[in-house]
């Protein structure tokens, strides 16, 4: 609300610019666009491909929002994000599977779980209940890896989440071999956590991956509205405020009352939180919790979503996901895999998708580096060459004086 | 009368203040800083009265703005204390000196360059605020009222700076340099201070736009009850304005007084001019 008072930035030009800046026109816009992605499975296969390429590509952009609260609004650089991904994930691969086989006397333990899984043994938590702890586990992980970050700055604060990252992913793959009471595993590393259960709401029925994906696809866009919805108001809050403050300047920020580290954490905890809800839901999607899908690698995917749409701006960090989603498991397996061989070299073009990634990243860094859909106050920063700038100059001013 | 003895010290303008400890809102007690082996700031002790206006003067290098952020709480003094309106405030964050009553401009403007001139009030009223999480989230009844109202006071505050009110929306980077210093100034009161910290507010300014300040300066003390501290090179604003006087020179206090006594004072001129120069003028 309040940014969408500043002047002297352009609020975009012609009829859909005009549109937008009338008093409800994003709003329509924006309800036009769900309206549109609730009805098009309809007209699709409940087992598309698509609809699966699109589910996996929301489950991103819950991910890319979260990270975008840290990264984009507080401007705390962290390569480690894959790790809520994991705890999101072993949330409910510990809450939501027979991992727990011997639990109450191999009865298990049941909450409100789905009817499929009623007389399995293990621990099975209603869906909503995991989204719940996945969520509230992550955030306090935020903040174990943030507060160690708190004296750092800039490049500092991503190596370390960059090594918290990495120790999450070394745990989850030789999780196998730490055990404790009877011979639970913690992770099952890379033999992974299968199957997990499938989502049960209340009123629905139960969800099936193997027959009808629809139902997953609503779900995690209804996560992703829930998720865009916090995001706004997060950013036009007095807390969103407090995280550019500090993105901008930290010494101001603090000597205006904002307390570093209580804000920084939050940031931390909020954008973990959303990253949790995320993996929770991957967990369950694909049935199953890998700890080679927790690698360094995931975090730059991630973190390369937000740079490709815009640091910072929520509708760009939306389109950034999308896209480098659909690169990813279409793009690059489906339409361009076989470019390499027909050029006449042996190998498929999926063995060269961080590559590619890195690319695309290399292209925007060069032609638009604020991103595709940039938030207004980076693009000023990039291209006025603001902020540093006053202050050097009136440095040099005050010298010669 | 350049080689009399250094004169000690002036105790005057302690003595001045009649009404016991609360006459004075700042207290320092023989606060110190020491980087490695550099000592900023020794054994300085030094008291503002509620409601009068001082300033701090000293040449270069003299610990002016090591000693304002030992005030504000960034630098945590080496050896000694600082009061605050009755309260010890010594090693205490940044953050919780300003919610106490501090605010504080700085040398260099450090405004949010892309926050609006609005915005960055807002943030000013940061400590005043209460929204957390879960307030920002849901925009409780109590979260809007709260955005209702900082937004009124930082128009507020804004327009009594001076800043014409179609400026307001702007965002703070496209400011002219003498505005961006009102909003800067603006910012600071937004947070309620009782005490506002000036760090060269003139930094920059022709000599109408100091004289502007300088006005505004009484304004401020009149109006809003504010005791103001300045930090200030122009020595035309320093003897206008303020009614006490502290000069530092190598982090020790070599004199303070009022204007008179402190432009009369050889320490002082000694300190500005070099002890040749000195000499030589008498």
């Amino acid at each position: 609300m309040a940014t969408a008072r500043l002047r002297g930035v352009s609020q975009g030009t012609g009829a859909l610019g005009r549109f937008r800046a009338s008093k409800h026109g994003n709003r329509i816009l924006v309800g036009l666009l769900f309206l549109f992605l609730i009805v098009f499975p309809f007209f699709r296969d409940p087992l598309d491909n698509f609809l699966d390429d699109m589910i996996l590509a929301l489950a991103y952009v819950v991910m890319a929002l979260g990270l975008n609260i840290v990264v984009g609004f507080a401007g705390l650089l962290d390569l480690g994000y894959v790790a809520f991904y994991a705890f999101g994930a072993y949330t409910i691969g510990w809450f939501a599977s027979d991992h727990f086989a011997y639990i109450n006397h191999e009865k298990g333990i049941h909450i409100l779980s789905g009817q499929f899984v009623q007389n399995t043994p293990g621990i099975h938590l209603n869906f909503l209940m995991i989204l719940v702890i996945a969520a509230a586990i992550c955030a306090v992980v935020g903040v174990v890896i943030g507060t160690p970050t708190l004296r750092l700055r800039g490049d500092y604060i991503a190596i370390v989440t960059l090594a918290f990252g990495e120790i999450i992913y070394r745990f989850a793959v030789n999780g196998d071999a730490i055990e404790f009471a009877k011979n639970y595993k913690l992770t099952n590393g890379r033999q992974a956590i299968s199957p997990i259960d499938q989502i049960d709401l209340p009123f629905v029925s139960e969800f099936d991956s193997a027959f009808n994906l629809r139902p997953f696809y609503w779900f995690v866009l209804a996560l992703v509205a829930f998720v865009l919805f916090c995001n706004f108001r997060l950013r036009d809050s007095r807390l969103g405020r407090a995280w550019i403050a500090i993105r901008e300047d930290e010494v101001a920020a603090a000597s205006m009352g904002v307390p570093l580290v209580k804000t920084k954490l939050l940031a931390y905890a909020s954008g973990a939180a959303f990253g949790g809800m995320a993996g929770a839901f991957l967990g369950s999607y694909l049935t199953s919790v890998n700890a080679n899908n927790f690698q360094f690698g995931f975090s730059i995917f991630v973190l390369a979503m937000i740079i490709l749409g815009g640091l910072g701006s929520i509708w760009g960090v939306v389109v950034g996901a999308v896209v480098l989603s659909f690169i990813n498991s279409y793009f690059i397996p489906d339409v361009f895999n076989s470019i390499p061989r027909d050029l006449g070299l042996d190998f498929d073009l999926t063995e060269l998708s961080f590559g590619v990634f890195g690319f695309l990243i290399l292209i925007v860094m060069v032609l638009r580096p604020e991103g595709l859909i940039p938030e207004r106050r980076r693009k000023l920063e990039l291209t006025e060459g603001i902020g540093e700038g006053i202050g050097a100059e009136e440095q040099v001013h005050r010298v010669t004086a | 009368m350049s080689t009399s003895a250094p004169q000690q010290t002036d105790r005057t303008g302690t003595s001045r203040a009649d009404g016991g400890g609360d006459a004075y809102l700042l207290e320092t007690v023989d606060i110190a800083k020491i980087f490695g082996g550099l000592v900023a700031v020794s054994d300085v002790s030094f008291v503002i009265r509620r409601g009068s206006i001082a300033s701090i003067i000293g040449p270069n290098g003299a610990g002016k703005t090591t000693f304002f952020n030992m005030l504000t709480g960034f630098y945590k003094p080496t050896v000694g204390a600082i009061r605050f309106d009755g309260q010890d405030i010594t090693g205490m964050r940044p953050d919780k000196i300003t919610a106490l009553g501090v605010a504080r401009t700085f040398q260099n403007i450090r405004l949010f360059s892309t926050m609006s001139a609005v915005e960055n009030c807002q943030v000013g009223q940061h400590a005043r605020m209460r929204a957390g999480l879960f307030g920002s989230i849901v925009r409780t009844p109590r979260t809007r009222r709260e955005e209702r109202d900082t937004e009124e006071k930082a128009r507020e505050m804004l327009s009594y700076v001076g800043l014409a009110p179609r400026l307001h929306d702007q965002m703070s980077i496209n400011l002219s340099y003498g505005d961006q210093r009102r909003v800067e100034i603006a910012r600071a009161l937004a947070s309620d201070p009782k005490l506002l910290l000036l760090d060269e507010p003139t930094a920059g300014m022709n000599p109408q736009e100091s004289a502007e300040l300088t006005e505004f300066m009484r304004r401020l003390r009149e109006e809003r009850s504010v005791t103001v501290l300045l930090i200030e090179h122009d020595m035309k604003v320093v003897m206008g304005v303020s009614e006490y006087i502290t000069v530092l020179d190598h982090g020790t206090k070599i004199a303070e007084g009022g204007p008179a006594e402190v432009r009369a004072n050889p320490r002082v001129v000694e300190a500005y001019l070099g002890k040749k120069e000195a000499e030589a003028e008498h």
